[in-house]
């Protein structure tokens, strides 16, 4: 055997090894941009609700974990080629995703609001404070009326492949025109520069930035949850990965009862917002 | 493979491709003149204004067109006091973004194409229209510029290429160009792989139509016929 064919066996082999060291650990992908689900301080370290609590669960399952960043739109696509086992980033459990991946129970729950700047004709809107879309009553279908006629040739500004885009493209509201953007973070910049007549996120993602910002952003019309919006966050799981999705289960299970998802939640949103 | 959504989603992306067209075709045209000013501004004798025309180029070529296109769809939009004037009414809708930063770009790259054009025009044929006594003016018109054009098409049929693969940075200002409805699509099938595969082919083609229709143009003012 010449030496060029023993360096690529050794190659191979090394590779082989790596995989198995990568086998015991879990690897988690979460986005890194949508405070205060997951977000990077100054340091570029991962923080925010969802890696604290990866870090219990992980405790939980007795396993040894890491942490890596993914760019949102490219969650699920990567959770399939297996750069990571499992997405925690925010993810609501949808009918739309549970057709490419598998979900644990939901371990948070989380309204989603409008937004706009203040001094904005869509401020105050006479809706109800909050809507379920899975089985909308009278007043949920007034407040759709209501939001279409007020929306109506508006732009909507949302982050890309979310339930806020999901919902808008649904054609509840109407005729909005919809402009979608990479992160969070562009669709806060273009909500503030005017570009956006108003944006739809999660209502904690509108406050946190008025917050850091200084903006003057305010919600308004009803928050939103239940149907295209989702049933929850839970951890995104390739499907026939049974095992991990079980030990994930029985995790969350522990960490419910133990009171730590409640600590961990109300640290990171200010309320208790786990389920 | 999931070969039926490659079908599906082709009238989607040919669609799509459409606007990757529209916003190729003006950002070119738009930086063509950009070219042409800039490339005999470089070629003045005046420092200053030789200068100016060589920062142009040197910090448009010199930066990422990603960058370009986020400083001024995100960073202008930041300037509060821009808002309130006239320029905002282009600055605030995401395709005249793009097409500034697309025609900004290419104008730079251009003016250096032009400029190498020009300088490479023998000054005999100068020499030989001002014998024939023709004004500067016309000699410039209707020796300098047709012959550099013709020296500088391989290179700007390259520019061209170059630029039509820039476009898909249009997406990251939320247009929806082939680039961003390839992304759409995929937001909603998270299958990646066979919806890039299809745009990817998309813009092949636009390549080979460029690349040929540049290589006619060649042939047809060579000089050797």
């Amino acid at each position: 055997m010449n030496i060029f064919k023993k360096s690529i066996f050794t190659f191979l082999f090394s590779l082989l090894i790596i995989g198995n060291v990568n086998a015991d650990k879990i690897k988690i992908g979460t986005e890194g941009a949508y405070p205060p689900w997951n977000s990077k301080n100054e340091a570029g370290k991962l923080i925010g609700f969802e890696v604290e609590l990866a870090w219990s669960l992980c405790r939980y399952m007795g396993k040894q974990c890491t942490i890596v960043e993914q760019d949102w739109d490219g969650m699920i696509p990567a959770l399939i080629m297996r750069k990571f086992d499992a997405i925690m980033a925010g993810m609501s459990i949808t009918a739309e995703r549970q057709k490419a991946i598998s979900f644990s129970q939901g371990y948070a729950d989380e309204v989603a609001s409008l937004a706009v700047m203040k001094g904005s004709s869509l401020e105050g809107l006479n809706t109800p404070a909050g809507i379920n879309l899975t089985k909308p009553n009278s007043d949920a279908k007034k407040a759709l009326k209501t939001l279409t006629g007020a929306l109506a040739g508006k732009t909507v500004c949302v982050q890309t492949a979310t339930i806020h885009q999901n919902f808008l493209d649904s054609g509840d509201v109407g005729n909005v025109k919809v402009r979608t953007y990479k992160t969070q973070d562009e669709v806060n910049l273009d909500l503030a520069s005017g570009r956006c007549d108003a944006a739809l996120a999660a209502a904690v993602a509108f406050s946190d930035y008025a917050e850091k910002s200084g903006k003057p952003v305010v919600l308004t019309g009803p928050t939103f949850s239940g149907g295209a919006f989702g049933n929850g966050v839970g951890v995104g799981i390739r499907k026939g990965d049974t095992e991990l999705l079980n030990s994930f289960n029985k995790a969350i299970d522990k960490a419910r009862k133990n009171g730590d998802i409640s600590r961990i939640a109300t640290k990171w949103f200010g309320f208790d917002a786990s389920m | 493979m999931d070969f039926e959504l490659m079908v599906n989603s082709f009238p989607k992306l040919l669609n799509a491709t459409l606007i990757t067209l529209k916003l190729l075709s003006v950002s070119l045209i738009i930086g063509l003149f950009i070219g042409l000013f800039f490339a005999i501004l470089r070629l003045n004798k005046n420092v200053f204004i030789n200068r100016f025309a060589y920062g142009y180029s040197y910090i448009f070529r010199g930066t990422p067109l990603l960058v370009q296109i986020f400083i001024i769809y995100f960073g202008l939009g930041q300037i509060e006091y821009l808002r309130s004037t006239i320029f905002w009414v282009i600055l605030k809708e995401p395709y005249w973004c793009a097409i500034i930063a697309f025609a900004l770009n290419t104008g730079a790259y251009t003016s250096e194409i032009l400029r190498s054009a020009f300088q490479t025009i023998k000054p005999g044929l100068i020499e030989a229209g001002k014998s024939l006594g023709i004004s500067n003016k016309i000699i410039f018109y209707k020796i300098q510029i047709p012959i550099a054009i013709r020296q500088s098409l391989p290179a700007y049929g390259n520019e061209i290429i170059l630029m039509m693969k820039g476009t898909s940075l249009a997406s990251t200002v939320t247009l929806m160009d082939l680039t961003g409805v390839a992304k759409y699509i995929i937001s909603t099938t998270f299958k990646p792989i066979e919806v890039f595969i299809v745009a990817g082919g998309i813009y092949l083609f636009m390549t080979f139509v460029i690349h040929n229709f540049v290589k006619f143009l060649e042939k047809k003012y060579s000089f050797n016929s």
